[in-house]
């Protein structure tokens, strides 16, 4: 079974954010899904976004895939580390893989159980 | 799979020899260098590697021992068309004549024929009214094919915004028109693997430029409705292209023109037997309708009555190569072109179709989607495609291409091509069946390189031999 943290919520498109920090990354689902990752593509500070938009992208060596944000609002810090060190999200995906911090009003999103409804 | 099974062994030396010293780590002779040329253009000495020949002769060959090619045995990589170069065009190629500079256009009539004889022949094979050669890829085809259509909107004081492209289609499709400056509209295929028809008319508007199509698709089905396609992105005043990375299903029997394409490109290194080489060079001639004619690159070359000419279109986008294209490229895929004739494209296309539905009949795993024209995509099911291709070396097969187009579970995209025999189809069969009960993870146990790393090789690329300096 794939971690879900309860005090986490989540998209259907496999990312995660934290409604305390305002952090984002992608599921355990979704890590172990795209395999191992090779390069993540990040946004800058200060770059805002739509839910639903896409914020940047993640490249494994199966395949690309674009990240979307979980919620409306301003990029406030980009975990720079990930550019060296890609692996970071598939061996901790909800701790040192965080990507990016939003700035959020509020959100329209899934709860750990939701969610593992969507993992099927 | 048993050992037994497991029929080839590819040369390998131990590990104190297995490979050559560098030439940077060999004794190096410093020359004094004498030119007429100016001294800030020029080096006092030139340090060259000091390596008798057959030290240099071994080295390659052992190099050429530890790789695979299509002179090695079949392979079947799906989409690339990998079919044997024929050695004479390789002769050809390399006679003193065909090395011409390409500054000498002037003198050099013989090479500007071939050219215009080359535009002909692939405007014929096309059913296209005008063509330039200097596209040097499949993709820079598809890139100067956007610019064109680009430049005919524009000329029409039309700016469209959007390129439609099917979700089974090349990833280059969707990064040429991305390069472009395009917004990429990407269209689900229907459930039979083709372009769903209401889909595509639901998604046209009249910022549609251009729909790009491949037919066959690289699922190896022909797009049957693609007369009613040409007219739906026509009415919506669009223009229709033609990747012609599958043109071989079609040679000698069907063309894009014939079919409504406004666009095509023509990948001499799949269709027309130039060798891929080590990623290229390749060639990607565009073939267009005559009201885009004057759009394309220059230098085209025509024939008038004093001779045969370079010439700018009216309209023209500007270059995309240097010089006139990849010309030994062009030269092998003319020589190739006039050697078969009329029938022998037809014959190639027939052979490559009936050699692909020959092997899916014979591979044991479901083939989802059909019938498969040049190629077919079969479905490794449970087993990991990447397992299953590893597995595949050790029999002495390159493997298909794998987990594309992503519609098929573990795709395994496989193209044996019309140049390889019964016997030959049969090793390939007989590869892929092989694997079916087997559940191995450690292959391929019988190439010079075992399992690559792929995952530190993406993450930590070393791209040259300064980073074996560092370890």
């Amino acid at each position: 079974m794939f971690e879900v943290p309860d005090s986490l919520r989540y998209t259907e498109t496999h990312e995660w954010i934290d409604p305390e920090t305002g952090r984002v990354g992608i599921t355990d689902f979704a890590q172990d899904e795209l395999g191992d990752i090779v390069f993540v593509d990040l946004p800058d500070e200060g770059d805002e976004f739509e839910a639903g938009d896409e914020f940047g992208i993640v490249e494994s060596i199966k395949a690309v895939s674009d990240l979307y944000a979980p919620v409306s609002g301003e990029v406030v810090e980009v975990n720079d580390p990930l550019e060296d060190a890609p692996e970071m999200v598939n061996d901790d995906p909800y701790g040192e893989g965080w990507m990016v911090r939003f700035e959020f009003e509020d959100a329209d999103l899934h709860s750990a159980d939701e969610y593992e409804e969507v993992q099927g | 799979m048993t050992d037994d099974a497991r029929v080839y062994e590819q040369a390998r030396w131990s590990d104190d020899n297995r490979y050559e010293p560098l030439l940077n780590e060999k004794d190096e002779t410093t020359v004094d260098t004498d030119t007429s040329l100016p001294d800030d253009l020029t080096r006092d000495t030139l340090t060259l590697p000091d390596a008798d020949e057959p030290v240099v002769a071994r080295h390659y060959t052992r190099l050429s021992q530890e790789n695979y090619g299509v002179d090695s045995g079949p392979y079947p990589l799906g989409s690339c068309t990998m079919k044997y170069n024929p050695k004479f065009t390789e002769d050809l190629a390399a006679r003193d004549d065909a090395s011409v500079h390409p500054s000498r256009e002037e003198t050099a009539q013989g090479t500007l024929a071939v050219m215009d004889r080359l535009q002909k022949h692939l405007a014929r094979i096309g059913g296209m009214d005008a063509v330039t050669l200097q596209p040097p890829a499949g993709a820079a085809g598809e890139f100067t094919g956007i610019l064109v259509a680009r430049a005919y909107h524009r000329s029409n004081g039309d700016e469209r915004s959007e390129v439609i492209v099917p979700d089974t289609a090349h990833g280059t499709n969707f990064a040429s028109a991305a390069m472009a400056g395009y917004d990429v509209v990407e269209l689900p295929s229907g459930d039979d693997g083709r372009v769903d028809v209401d889909a595509l008319r639901a998604a046209v508007s009249d910022e549609t430029a251009l729909f790009m199509m491949t037919n066959p698709n690289t699922l190896g089905l022909f797009e049957r409705d693609v007369r009613e396609v040409a007219d739906i992105v026509h009415d919506a005043g669009g223009l229709l292209y033609y990747d012609g990375a599958n043109l071989n299903a079609l040679l000698g029997r069907a063309r894009p023109g014939d079919m409504g394409f406004d666009i095509m490109h023509y990948n001499l290194h799949k269709t027309f037997a130039a060798p891929h080489g080590g990623g290229g060079p390749g060639a990607g001639p565009v073939g267009v309708t005559d009201e885009l004619a004057p759009f394309l690159p220059s230098p085209r070359v025509r024939e008038t009555d004093e001779g045969y000419e370079f010439y700018e279109p009216a309209e023209t986008v500007g270059k995309v190569h240097g010089f006139h294209g990849n010309w030994l490229v062009l030269l092998k895929a003319y020589a190739y072109i006039e050697r078969l004739g009329d029938a022998g494209m037809r014959d190639t296309s027939g052979k490559a179709v009936l050699n692909a539905n020959y092997l899916a009949e014979q591979v044991d795993y479901d083939v989802p989607y059909g019938p498969p024209h040049h190629e077919f995509v079969a479905s490794a099911g449970e087993r990991d495609a990447l397992e299953v291709a590893k597995e595949m070396l050790d029999h002495g097969v390159h493997p298909p291409t794998t987990k594309w187009p992503e519609i098929v579970d573990e795709a395994l995209m496989t193209e044996p091509t019309e140049a390889e025999t019964k016997e030959a189809l049969d090793r390939v069969a007989a590869a892929f069946n092989g694997t079916r009960d087997s559940n191995a993870d450690d292959a391929p146990q019988n190439t010079t390189a075992r399992r690559v790393d792929q995952t530190e090789a993406a993450r930590n690329p070393r791209l040259s031999w300064h980073a074996l300096d560092d370890g």
